[in-house]
């Protein structure tokens, strides 16, 4: 009788410790900071407060001040975090205590889940900025970096400290290290500006001194196609972006609405050499390749999956301007969009799963975003003004777009959910067409 | 010795009053056309009442052509502005020729045909709402639908040239219906 008590004892004693580690192995692999599915649901709240600046001068306070701010801003630009506020802080960083002597609990009890803390050295023109982020509850160190540079290299260095951080948590590199193209009248006319993905130092790209339209990066970030009547007329201007190269397209009829195609040096666009608006491939460097479309009427604004395998684009074949999908291989076209009469810009989600397109009713545009099999069409905005030209962040996170809620035409981002709505840029005249740059190679 | 100079003198002095005498003689004869003048005067009178009368004439008469030329360029000229400034119009998203615009591209072809060495260019334009690439797409088919309608009226190919602007040149910017609808339009331009 003992025997068998032992034995069973042994067996449940195993049986319950092999489910602890199960278990104990589960919670970990479940442990998510951010939730995948709907990342924007609920907003981890992360304290950072001011940098502690290692050399006793005034730059090195005010600049401290500037890199936690800049950090700050650029981690609340995700739509993932709630930056707490600093007024909430129990203790002065600044006093005492070494970098790395951090007491949790001053973290947890005010609900930080996530302590971000950092230091700042400058010595003549050089910077050095170390930064460290805890998980509050754990009680561990997830991130640590030093960086070393010019005084000039601190946006930079903020940035890929973000890019890292993003990473850890959510698997993905993140947008730090992309640009928004976009059209803007500043000038007098309407020409091409570039600014970085949080709408900080627009440049004006180009000098046409004419109507200049629909920018459209390549996949690879070098190169910009765009439309320009700079020649008297509109055609399809190919340039690289830091070399002195470039293709025209100046076909009869228009020439409009380039789009590139997923990791190749192939475009597609609108021309109307033939009569009649219709969607052709062409070279980075303007030859005709093929024919896309084939239907009498309006066919334009393509937009291309992300495995290059599909296109959608806007037709007014069925009498209305709707959003069609074509499959390259088998050639066949279907039509996405059947809610509303004028559904045109569709853009396609670097994730694949998504198309975020402009809806019009009663002569104002909401951006809308539907399932790319048709499913879930799910209004943006409403009832603020005019909203169009919908172009994703390459990590499918974020939407830019056209709003004219404040009056004039000017830039907005918001989360792919469609909260958050904000604007980016505000220059003098109108802005109008964005669109996000894939993920650049260097961090400028 | 004496003698002959005296002579040469009185030569020297003669001859001057030969010359003098002749000169007189001619108004001698002057005085004689002045007799037969009443005359003369009346025909020369009456030939240039009859000269004055036929330039009289004759400035009547330019002034009359001249008045027809003027007139006639007149009529050009507004037959020039109104094929320049009378613009077609068209339905929300639609780049279908209306009745009204078929009339008015009947009197485009009338000019054409008058003035068979223009050529022109049409320009194809939309309203504000849609968005930007669209329209340029729509503006070109209102341009061409235009072209195609002349064509078919008589006018060659080769005279008409199209162009979009899209939403890009409004007649109007503002945002009501009334603006839209002046915005939806083909322009004609002689090249």
């Amino acid at each position: 009788m003992t025997a068998m008590k032992v034995y069973l004892k042994t067996i449940i004693c195993l049986i319950v410790s092999t489910h602890l580690l199960i278990g104990f192995g589960l919670c970990r692999d479940d442990y998510d900071y951010i939730d995948i599915t709907n990342p924007f649901l609920r907003k981890i709240p992360i304290a950072i407060p001011v940098f502690k600046k290692i050399s006793i001068d005034d730059t090195s306070t005010k600049l401290s001040k500037e890199a936690s701010d800049l950090l700050s801003k650029t981690l609340e630009f995700t739509g993932y975090f709630k930056i707490m506020d600093r007024d909430a802080f129990l203790l002065d960083p600044q006093n005492g205590a070494a970098l790395s002597d951090v007491k949790f609990h001053n973290w947890t009890s005010i609900g930080a889940e996530l302590l971000l803390t950092g230091g700042v050295v400058i010595e003549n023109d050089h910077l050095e900025i170390e930064l460290r982020l805890y998980d509050t509850f754990k009680e561990q160190m997830l991130l640590g970096k030093r960086y070393k540079g010019g005084m000039v290299d601190q946006r930079k260095m903020i940035r890929r400290f973000c890019s890292e951080l993003i990473y850890l948590l959510t698997g993905d590199m993140g947008i730090f290290n992309s640009k928004i193209a976009f059209v803007s009248t500043s000038s007098g006319h309407k020409e091409i500006y570039i600014c970085d993905f949080d709408g900080y130092n627009p440049k004006r790209l180009t000098n046409h001194k004419n109507i200049t339209l629909s920018p459209a990066w390549s996949s690879d970030g070098n190169w910009l196609a765009y439309t320009s009547y700079a020649k008297g007329k509109p055609d399809l201007y190919i340039k690289h972006l830091t070399e002195n190269r470039s293709s025209v397209i100046a076909k009869e009829g228009i020439n409009i609405s380039p789009a590139w195609v997923p990791g190749e040096f192939l475009l597609t666009a609108t021309l109307s050499f033939s009569g009649d608006p219709e969607i052709y491939m062409l070279t980075g460097t303007g030859k005709m390749i093929k024919r896309l479309t084939n239907k009498r009427g309006i066919d334009v604004s393509p937009t291309w999956s992300p495995d290059g395998k599909k296109m959608a684009f806007v037709s007014k074949r069925a009498g209305s301007p709707q959003i069609y999908i074509k499959d390259i291989d088998s050639g066949r076209v279907n039509r996405l969009t059947f809610e509303g009469h004028y559904n045109t810009q569709p853009s396609w989600s670097p994730k694949g799963d998504k198309i975020a397109y402009s809806g019009m009713k009663q002569g104002l545009g909401d951006i809308h975003v539907i399932g790319t099999d048709g499913q879930n069409p799910t209004q943006l905005t409403h009832n603020e003004g005019n909203n169009e030209s919908a172009s994703w962040s390459p990590d499918g996170s974020l939407i830019v777009f056209t709003s004219t809620r404040e009056g004039l035409s000017r830039i907005y981002v918001m989360t792919a959910f469609g909260t958050d709505q904000r604007r980016l840029v505000a220059i003098s005249g109108k802005q109008t067409e964005p669109h996000w740059s894939p993920r650049l190679s260097t961090i400028h | 010795m004496r003698k002959k100079l005296w002579i040469k003198l009185i030569l020297l002095l003669i001859i001057p009053g030969f010359l003098f005498t002749v000169s007189c003689t001619k108004k001698a004869v002057t005085s004689d056309t002045e007799v037969t003048q009443p005359i003369e005067e009346k025909d020369l009178k009456a030939k240039e009442a009859a000269e004055k009368a036929r330039q009289e004439e004759l400035a009547r008469q330019r002034a009359i052509e001249e008045e027809r030329l003027k007139e006639e360029a007149a009529k050009r000229e507004a037959a020039r502005n109104q094929f320049l400034t009378q613009d077609i119009y068209f339905d929300f998203d639609s780049f279908s020729i209306l009745p009204e615009a078929q009339e008015i591209l009947s009197d485009k072809a009338e000019w054409l045909q008058d003035n068979s060495d223009a050529t022109v260019t049409i320009e194809g334009h939309c309203d504000e709402r849609g968005t930007i690439e669209y329209n340029l797409a729509l503006g070109d088919r209102r341009a061409e639908s235009a072209k195609a309608y002349l064509v078919n009226l008589g006018i060659a190919e080769s005279r008409l040239n199209t162009i979009s602007y899209g939403e890009e040149r409004p007649m109007d910017p503002s945002n009501n219906e009334n603006a839209w609808g002046k915005n939806r339009r083909a322009h004609f331009l002689k090249n």
